[in-house]
């Protein structure tokens, strides 16, 4: 009876209230953080070596198989969801665990990942010589080293052919490197200028100029080129021989014997035999490869660089574009413009602009920028491309102006309040000392509103940097042949399509033909997209309250 | 030169920042202009009239190639001409080989726009022909050169055995041509099976004759439905006779009376794909048909919809060759424009003072030629978007093969044939529909979290806090719809029980904990200082958590025989699909939440302290004065936090995109998903064709939603800013 008095005065006191208040600001916190957490375990810890299991599988009523591989997942489901999908039901337990083991040897068996239920794993063991075999395709290999051989013949086998294996497998990587800077940078070179000189000629044609002399002028360079090009094929062919040139054999567990070429290996590692540096430092290579190196097997392994250097240019040029016109817009509201209803409204417009959906930017950008101005440039200043387009297709160029008009409201808005937090006194000073009010602008406001800028810009950049849709519309591409910038003329491609790392995220995650496999590396993209994100936005942060402090000091 | 330089920044900066608001302003005007043209009516006018080469006979047919360039007219006497639409000159002229003492009695071509012809002739035979157009590009200018072919041989194939063929139709697919005749009463059927020898690639055909039943009256009009199921025959006293000719021996499967009152049927035609019928009537009404299957799973032919154009006799229908549209003519010479998706009914206008006497469309239904007399006119046509109208996108639409009128937006199209259904009403639903259950989740979290916070906070706790919930607000939405859709949707699913049973273990939980907790000595309690409740909370969240999840197993054994899912599917009957609302709505919360804590914590914090400590001072306790003194002031500011998270939630792309499967239902099912407004522009923008109604669909889809999120957003701001001058005057 007393009891029933004290809860019901508890709840009057309105104590319950203020406790359940603060459990929703104790729920939104641990959803942040959680889900902070969960990508940074998942992102991370796709780099580590995992152990390589190796264990007798069997499915009551089936006969029994051998399976060997890395744990990728595990998880808890109903013993009922088996029996659901025509298995036997193992034991009497309700919940069973089972385990996603990445199985690798996609060309032998043709999945490469296997669920199996965990009671029914017997004699599971960590074979120490078990090896990984990273490859340029059909994704990883798990198995025994048996030999390594050279243009066929055996030359080195049992203990000494790890060894072996890693010697071949650098040398293989010297010479791809080699293969890889013909064929990107120096045979690149020769396609772009013939396509220059291709452009060339049929501007002349449009133009009427085409005379036999210029004519006979591309044809000496075109013949210039052609003969560099025989060159380096030739090159090309002989270091292509030398790639081939080693080979291994290796057994999988359930012994088959397959055979694959050198070349074909990326990194060839024994998680099982690697001690905790050893593995520390894989990790670490790991890593760095996951940020320097291009994609490999559809976007499912190897690095994002390309990915990471499309979103960096597209942010740099939209910076370029955003700021001049943001802080132009917030000078002329603030200083110039006479306050009065009309600047009351284009404020709240502008304010407002900031809430309208990024899809509808996009839209606008596809439209307007890429249909309407980009295949007017085209006729006025390409016609020697067309039909193909040059400004006239979503790329690089529209893509950061459709962000800048994205982000023109964050810059312009940070910008008006660094300018309104200015006493007026300071301006006042200035004016009363003789100086104009362009000079005042010039050497008293903006200096002092610079750090407000500086957050606008920065929280500008931190927007772009993760806005996805819109540019799905305007430019990026899951897979971009070349960076938009490098050592061909004119070296800024502002026309090409890049790639971007929100979008890498989307694109490797849903439309991936192999979204199990892709799966970590999506965690990781969004680990690193996360951390950069967060650390321009603590930036701004840190500068905003640096900045308050500053014009506290002032006011006294 | 000073005073140069000052004024030139006056003017240079006034300039930019102009420019800027311009620029921005530049977006809805775009929009706009990219809409508009949607609802713009049609308009048609006579580009150029000539008086024909001189042609026995009366008209039969009448065409244009492509680029509407030339024309060809097939007469009675058997005589093909092509000439040039633009002044009249002959260009082909060419005879059909119709034997001696025989006429051409009837005359029907197969698809609109297949160009394949059937002239029917009075010894019973038919020969079956096309006009065809070779493109050259001499001396880079195009040349289209006319010919006529006969796919079947010159040799005219036996349809009717001597009785002479009044109306004939054909049909040609990959492994048979079929033509049906009438005489009189009297039906005829032929069917050529093709046999290919694939050595030679040669092609025998082996005639087929069918016996058809008889038909009460003349036949009047016979048309042959491309599948070759229905042979619809429309007798002398208005009666369409419906036949199936797929079963062994066709049967009358229905007789239909087409015209109502005393109204006779003057013209009837296919629409364009061949399943609808279109019937104009002598007093002006144009009705189209379609077999429906009722309730008892019978197909019927019914009436779907009518237009009437005006009083006179309709005296032709001619269908487009690419849209669900067609044109109609009557006695009075006004020609109708309409489309029958869109129940609308384009333009009326006068083309001509006398009786019509023939029409024929171009294929991309931008020029008619329009025969009078014996002159002939070309006139252009511009109507580029018939098929969008107020009720095609926002009502129930009856389409075509379909049992009733629905909502369905299915944009793309695999050919010609398929009628667009560009209902934005599943989108709309689909957006709210996210949206709601967003907000559901956003919204009590938000709001009493800034509660919280602003008002029982410790400050240095407010500190720690503030920024996470920036953050929260910083994440890009793509991180969040790759979670939702590859990490949460599975996890859901997998643990239904638990995240169910979340809703009501963490409130007991954190209610039980603070029962314990204020029941604690006060010298325990005062180590805690006052505002850091939610500090300690944080723990027993994860415990609560954490125990709703590990029970999630035995709940699902225990309660739903093991599977929560499959008893929701086959238990309850409700469709589950893993990427749900649910899940949208968990995932686009976390994206809101911040948007509207942001704003209602501002909007709590800032209420003038004066007041609630004047309540305090007047003895209630810190709950009462703020739910009767703060909340009341601040509630303005509350309300326009939850429409500018609503903004957000209605305009997000990403999150929807990725944690559902985009399919575009009318079904508020949590368990299902949808599709939005703004995540259709993301899928479909890229492959819409520039100009198309599609493409300016889905920029009106933009402009609502640029329209939707800007009037909530100014709505929203003008309450905030009301709240601060009275929070100023307080």
């Amino acid at each position: 009876m007393t009891m029933k008095i004290t809860v019901s005065n508890w709840f009057k006191s309105g104590s319950p209230w203020v406790w359940l208040n603060a459990g929703a600001v104790a729920v939104s916190v641990v959803m942040v953080l959680g889900l902070l957490a969960l990508i940074a375990v998942r992102g991370l810890g796709h780099f580590w070596p995992t152990a390589i299991v190796a264990a007798d599988y069997t499915i009551p009523g089936n006969s029994q198989v051998q399976v060997m591989g890395q744990i990728a997942d595990v998880e808890e489901i109903p013993a009922q969801r088996l029996v659901d999908a025509g298995l036997p039901k193992p034991g009497n337990k309700a919940l069973i665990d089972r385990q996603l083991i990445k199985v690798g040897n996609r060309d032998v068996s043709g999945s490469d990942f296997v669920w199996v239920v965990k009671p029914w794993l017997q004699n599971v063991s960590h074979p120490k010589d078990a090896i990984a075999l990273e490859r340029r395709e059909w994704g990883n290999f798990y198995g025994f080293l048996k030999d390594v051989r050279q243009n066929g013949s055996v030359v080195a086998s049992g203990t000494e052919a790890w060894a072996a294996l890693q010697d071949s497998i650098e040398r293989a990587e010297d010479i791809y490197s080699q293969i890889y800077k013909i064929e990107k940078k120096e045979i690149g070179h020769i396609n772009s200028g013939l396509e220059r000189l291709r452009l060339k000629e049929r501007s002349l044609e449009l133009k009427g100029t085409n005379t036999p002399e210029a004519l006979a002028d591309i044809a000496a360079s075109r013949a210039v080129l052609d003969a560099e090009y025989k060159v380096l094929e030739k090159e090309l062919g002989d270091l292509y021989a030398a790639f081939t040139r080693d080979s291994i054999q290796a057994q999988t567990i359930d012994n088959n014997i397959v055979d694959i070429n050198v070349s074909k290996i990326v990194r060839a590692y024994q998680p099982n035999a690697m001690g905790f540096f050893g593995k520390v430092g894989f990790y670490g290579d790991k890593i760095w490869e996951f940020v320097s190196d291009d994609p490999r097997e559809a976007n499912t392994e190897g690095g994002i660089f390309p990915a990471i250097f499309g979103t960096v240019m597209m942010v740099i040029i939209m910076s370029i574009i955003v700021t001049p016109f943001g802080v132009i817009a917030a000078v002329y509201l603030r200083e110039y413009a006479k306050q009065g209803f009309v600047t009351r409204v284009i404020r709240v417009a502008v304010n407002n602009l900031a809430g309208v959906p990024s899809i509808v930017y996009g839209v606008f950008g596809l439209g307007f920028f890429v249909y309407f101005l980009g295949s007017h440039m085209d006729q006025l200043f390409f016609p020697e491309a067309l039909p193909s387009p040059t400004f006239g297709t979503p790329g690089l160029l529209w893509a950061s102006i459709t962000l800048a008009l994205l982000t023109l409201p964050v810059v312009i808005v940070a910008t008006e309040e660094g300018l309104s937090r200015i006493p007026s006194t300071v301006r006042e000073g200035s004016l009363a000392l003789g100086a104009t009010k362009a000079e005042t602008l010039w050497r008293v406001v903006l200096p002092m509103a610079s750090p407000a800028m500086m957050t606008g810009l920065i929280l500008a950049v931190a927007r772009a940097a993760g806005e996805v849709a819109p540019l799905m519309l305007v430019g990026v591409v899951k897979l971009a042949p070349s960076l938009p910038l490098d050592g061909n003329y004119p070296f800024l491609h502002l026309d090409q399509k890049f790639m971007h790392l929100g979008f890498h995220i989307y694109d490797v995650g849903f439309q991936s033909p192999n979204v199990e496999a892709a799966r970590p590396l999506v965690y990781a993209t969004a680990l690193l997209l996360v951390i950069v994100i967060a650390v321009l936005n603590l930036s701004a942060v840190a500068i905003r309250n640096h900045l308050r402090e500053k014009y506290k000091a002032l006011e006294i | 030169m000073r005073k140069l330089k000052d004024r030139a920044a006056r003017y240079g900066i006034a300039t930019g920042g102009l420019g800027v608001i311009v620029a921005i302003t530049l977006i809805f005007f775009y929009l706009l202009f990219e809409v508009v043209p949607l609802f713009r009516s049609a308009d048609v006018h006579k580009q150029v009239a000539y008086s024909l080469p001189v042609t026995a006979g009366e008209s039969l047919y009448l065409a244009m190639e492509e680029q509407a360039e030339i024309g060809l007219q097939v007469s009675s006497s058997g005589e093909a001409k092509f000439f040039d639409t633009q002044d009249g000159s002959l260009r082909l002229q060419s005879q059909l080989p119709v034997p001696a003492g025989v006429t051409v009695s009837a005359f029907a071509e197969s698809a609109p726009g297949s160009n394949l012809l059937i002239a029917g002739l009075s010894n019973g035979s038919a020969i079956i022909f096309k006009h065809d157009y070779k493109i050259t590009w001499p001396n880079d200018q195009r040349l289209i050169t006319p010919f006529i072919e006969y796919p079947y041989g010159e040799e005219p194939i036996t349809v009717s055995e001597g009785f002479p063929l009044d109306e004939v139709a054909i049909r040609d697919s990959e492994e048979v041509l079929t033509i049906a005749g009438s005489s009189g009463g009297q039906l005829f059927m032929t069917r050529l099976n093709k046999e290919v020898d694939f050595l030679t690639e040669e092609i025998t055909l082996t005639r087929e004759q069918v016996t058809m039943p008889m038909i009460g009256g003349k036949v009047r009009r016979l048309l042959l439905d491309p599948d070759r199921k229905w042979l619809f025959a429309l007798s002398g006293n208005d009666d369409l006779s419906v036949l199936d000719i797929k079963s062994l021996v066709p049967y009358v499967k229905r007789v239909v009376p087409l015209a109502e009152d005393s109204h006779t049927v003057t013209s009837l035609e296919f629409l364009l794909g061949g399943i609808s019928l279109l019937a104009g009537d002598s007093d002006g009404n144009i009705s189209q048909w379609f077999m429906v299957r009722n309730q008892s799973g019978k197909e019927d032919l019914t009436r779907i919809r009518s237009f009437k154009q005006g009083d006179a006799v309709i005296t032709s229908i001619i269908p487009e060759h690419r849209r669900k549209g067609f044109l109609a003519l009557d006695s009075a010479g006004v020609l109708g424009l309409y489309s029958t998706t869109a129940n609308r009914q384009v333009l009326t206008t006068k083309i001509a003072d006398q009786n019509v006497a023939f029409t024929g469309i171009a294929p991309r239904a931008n020029g008619l030629l329009v025969r009078t007399g014996d002159d002939m006119a070309f006139w252009s046509v511009e109507n580029e978007h018939p098929e969008v109208s107020w009720s095609a996108l926002w009502d129930e639409v009856w389409y075509e093969s379909y049992g009733e009128p629905e909502y369905i937006w299915q944009s793309s199209a695999s050919n010609n044939d398929f009628e667009p259904k560009l209902s934005l009403m599943p989108l709309a639903f689909g957006t709210l529909k996210a949206a709601f259950y967003a907000m559901l989740l956003a919204t009590p979290l938000a709001i009493c979290g800034a509660i919280y916070t602003a008002y029982f906070m410790a400050p240095g706790m407010r500190r720690k806090v503030k920024p996470v919930i920036e953050l929260m607000e910083a994440l890009p939405t793509v991180i969040l719809g790759f979670l939702a859709g590859l990490w949460l949707a599975p996890y859901v699913e997998n643990n239904l029980p638990g995240i169910f049973s979340l809703l009501i273990l963490l409130p007991f939980g954190v209610l039980l904990f603070a029962w314990f907790w204020d029941r604690l000595p006060l010298s325990i309690r005062g180590r805690v200082g006052e505002g850091w409740q939610a500090a300690m909370l944080v723990p027993v969240i994860l415990i609560f958590g954490w125990l709703a999840m590990s029970l999630s197993g035995a709940m699902e054994s225990l309660f739903f025989g093991g599977d929560m899912r499959s008893w929701i599917t086959h238990d309850l009957g409700i469709p589950y699909d893993q990427r749900n609302a649910l899940v949208v709505g968990l995932a686009m919360g976390f994206a809101v939440i911040p948007t509207i804590f942001s704003i209602a914590e501002d909007a709590i914090f800032s209420v003038p302290k004066h007041l609630s400590y004047g309540s305090l001072a007047l003895g209630a306790t810190p709950w009462q004065t703020l739910t009767k003194v703060v909340l009341l002031t601040a509630s303005p500011g509350i309300f326009s936090a939850v429409m500018i998270g609503m903004g957000r939630a209605v305009g997000e792309t990403m999150i929807v995109l990725m944690a559902t499967g985009n399919t575009p239902i009318m079904d508020a099912n949590i368990f299902e998903g949808m599709r939005t407004l703004a995540a259709n522009i993301a899928v479909e923008m890229p492959e819409s064709e520039v100009g198309s109604s599609h493409y300016r669909i889905l920029f009106l889809a933009a402009l609502v939603l640029f329209l939707f999120t800007f009037v909530v957003n100014t709505l929203a701001e003008m309450v905030r800013h009301r709240l601060r001058q009275k929070y100023s005057s307080l």
